[in-house]
């Protein structure tokens, strides 16, 4: 099994009354709460914890996008990525993503993650998520309702771009471009492995089968809601003839490792408080704009089990459902999984094993967690729970969806980290 | 209150719903933010003098899909043309409200002989950041109704499943398509540059305005007024919020019919 590296970025500093006094995390966030000296100090440190976990050896580092957020500080995902290009010398570094529809023309994706690519020498996994409804349609103000129909053509754009071999004219119902002919190109051919994050719809499920792309479940809800999401995932895969090749699949768990399960919990209640209780603290006003989700999916969430768990999640960010935000609570409904190495080891098997996931994303790093204990938790994951995870899937299936890196003599080496 | 007859045309090979009912001039009317899923008091009332024409717009209650195939302002503009035409209201007196107000003023502007006289209400399309227009699509869970009208119930009654509806569930799809239909032609709700056209449109025009208009506040019929060259009356209506004609049906008619039939 794959363990890689996730890292939201959040904004530590946000005050204890925050859930009381600001009435969301996202898209009308107080730009006041925002300092940037303090944050000089996060993404340096963030940083530094990213090039961290590869040196102990975690498979990628994961970086994504967000708009307007109090708990991701990245609007562009793939500067902190080209940055740790250079200082990372094995990991895959996973772009988890980039919104297509954002960007103007698309090609830019196509550009950027090309140099990406190019830089790290083959190691980049190409993340292409629809974003969002705060991201998207309010943040950047895009139509929802014709958000998806940009989506696709944006994809078939960026993807011509990375494999045609010659120039050429694009004359899509949303872009046109007379010269598409992007410099650089992509090392790996033809083109990075694209994953696709999303929140469990029927279509997405459909079309990474019809494409052969991983699909993803980044839920901050842990396993027991994501399980509902997967089940229906893997039903689904089942119903179209795919294998159930684990290696098709990520999903994101939260995780605090410490000696004993008590001492995790001490160590990672407050953390985790902040996370789930002011990190998602997220105005419902900007849940469901008109069109965002698609009339088969409404029908689909109205009249299937599955996708009410999904519903749950969402409900849950968006405050509809109650969320947990008292650590007890946090534990037993498995947002975050706390224990000692062994405890924690034999839990994500479990979860892994149940969910059939080859692609575990970890959350080591969440709320406000600072540097030490965020380091101490990957050093200890890294000692001790990877090891006994490694082996999982890996001896019955093979990775199709991970990068194909230049081989290492062939690449520089990644310029080597001032800190230990 | 009694049905009215209700047809079929078809608008870029989609489908949709031209109601009719009354006897003498036509005056269509295109709906408001949410459309129409049934028929209203309003319109009921304007039948008693007129020929009322209600063409659905793409998206909207009683249309087919086709907003979809709706991509930027032209293709609205041209589509409404053309519904206007399929339903036989070339040259007719005509009203809109809110999302059809906005559609209406546009054919008046780029259309002119297909507009005999205007009646708007509280129209959207233009944005002034000094007072600006809310966020119909930004509103916690059920707050929609108040938003929109003075009296949510009468929001809430215009959009219920109807007793004994055969699938609940396609009666909530539809509503939640008009309120796509009218994102898709109206998002963010920032200026669609009407304001630019509206010096364009020479019909006599009744600008009739919700004065509790949480949306579009009603400081706003005078920044229409004053763009337009041809005579201009303005109404506030006392107890009307955005869909003033749901609100306050009686007062509305009341002033249209006051306005159509003035020399």
């Amino acid at each position: 099994m794959k363990q890689m590296y996730f890292h939201l970025m959040p904004y530590t500093e946000l005050p204890d009354d925050f859930r009381e006094k600001h009435p969301s995390v996202w898209v009308d966030i107080d730009p006041a709460l925002f300092n940037p000296e303090r944050a000089h100090r996060m993404y340096n440190e963030f940083i530094d914890e990213l090039e961290f976990a590869a040196e102990v050896g975690f498979d990628a580092v994961c970086v994504n996008e967000h708009h307007n957020n109090g708990y991701g500080l990245m609007p562009s995902p793939n500067l902190i990525a080209s940055a740790l290009s250079r200082r990372v010398s094995d990991a895959a570094i996973c772009v988890m993503g980039n919104s297509l529809a954002l960007y103007n023309p698309p090609v830019r994706v196509a550009e950027e993650m090309a140099m990406i690519d190019c830089i790290s020498g083959g190691r980049l996994i190409a993340g292409f998520p629809v974003g969002t409804p705060m991201d998207t349609c309010y943040a950047y103000s895009q139509n929802p309702s014709q958000l998806r129909q940009r989506y696709h053509e944006a994809h078939d754009l960026i993807l011509k771009a990375w494999t045609e071999d010659k120039p050429f004219a694009f004359n899509g119902r949303f872009n046109q471009q007379r010269y598409v002919n992007i410099w650089p190109r992509p090392v790996q051919k033809p083109h990075p492995p694209i994953w696709i994050p999303g929140s469990g719809s029927v279509e997405t499920w459909q079309w990474c089968a019809a494409q052969s792309y991983v699909y993803c479940y980044l839920s901050y809800f842990g396993y027991k809601l994501g399980m509902d999401v997967m089940n229906g995932f893997w039903r689904e895969m089942d119903r179209l003839g795919k294998d159930r090749n684990p290696y098709r699949a990520g999903f994101l768990q939260f995780v605090g490792v410490a000696e004993s399960k008590k001492e995790a919990r001490d160590l990672y209640k407050e953390a985790a408080e902040y996370f789930y209780g002011r990190s998602l603290h997220v105005d419902p006003r900007f849940a469901q704009p008109s069109g965002y989700t698609s009339e088969s999916t409404i029908r689909a969430r109205v009249r299937s089990q599955v996708l009410t768990a999904a519903d749950q999640a969402v409900g849950a960010a968006l405050g509809r459902v109650k969320a947990a935000t008292e650590i007890d609570d946090i534990v037993a409904r498995g947002y975050v999984i706390i224990g000692s190495p062994d405890e924690v080891a034999a839990q994500l098997r479990q979860v892994a094993t149940e969910l059939n996931v080859g692609h575990l994303m970890l959350l080591l790093q969440f709320g406000n967690m600072g540097r030490d204990l965020t380091m101490y938790n990957t050093r200890l994951f890294a000692e001790k729970v990877m090891p006994q995870l490694r082996d999982l899937f890996a001896d019955r299936w093979v990775d199709h969806w991970w990068p194909k890196a230049m081989p290492r003599a062939a690449r520089m080496p990644a310029s080597v980290r001032a800190v230990a | 209150m009694t049905e009215p007859k209700e047809r079929q045309v078809t608008v870029n090979g989609r489908t949709c719903r031209v109601w009719e009912k009354g006897q003498g001039e036509p005056l269509g009317y295109l709906a408001g933010f949410g459309g129409l899923p049934r028929w209203t008091p309003v319109l009921d009332r304007l039948a008693a003098k007129r020929r009322v024409i209600v063409p659905s717009l793409p998206g909207f209650p009683g249309a087919d899909m086709g907003h979809d195939q709706l991509d930027v302002l032209l293709d609205w503009v041209l589509a409404t043309r053309d519904l206007l035409g399929e339903a036989g209201l070339d040259g007719a007196d005509l009203m809109g409200a809110s999302v059809g107000g906005a559609l209406a003023a546009e054919v008046a502007a780029i259309f002119g002989p297909m507009v005999k006289r205007l009646i708007l209400v509280a129209p959207l399309g233009i944005y002034d950041e000094a007072e600006p227009v809310a966020d119909l699509w930004a509103q916690r869970p059920g707050q929609v109704a108040g938003l929109v009208c003075q009296d949510p119930a009468k929001f809430n009654a215009l959009v219920a499943a109807p007793e004994g509806v055969n699938d609940p569930i396609e009666w909530q799809i539809i509503q939640v398509r008009a309120s796509e239909a009218a994102a898709r032609l109206l998002w963010p709700l920032s200026d669609t540059k009407l304001a630019q056209r509206l010096p364009r449109i020479r019909q006599r025009t009744l600008l009739l305005w919700g004065r509790e208009d949480k949306v579009v506040p009603p400081s706003y019929a005078k920044r229409f007024a004053d763009r337009l060259p041809g005579a201009t009356t303005i109404r506030l209506i006392d107890g009307a919020g955005h869909l003033a004609d749901l609100d306050q049906p009686d007062a509305v008619a009341d002033a249209a019919l006051a306005f159509l039939e003035a020399r």
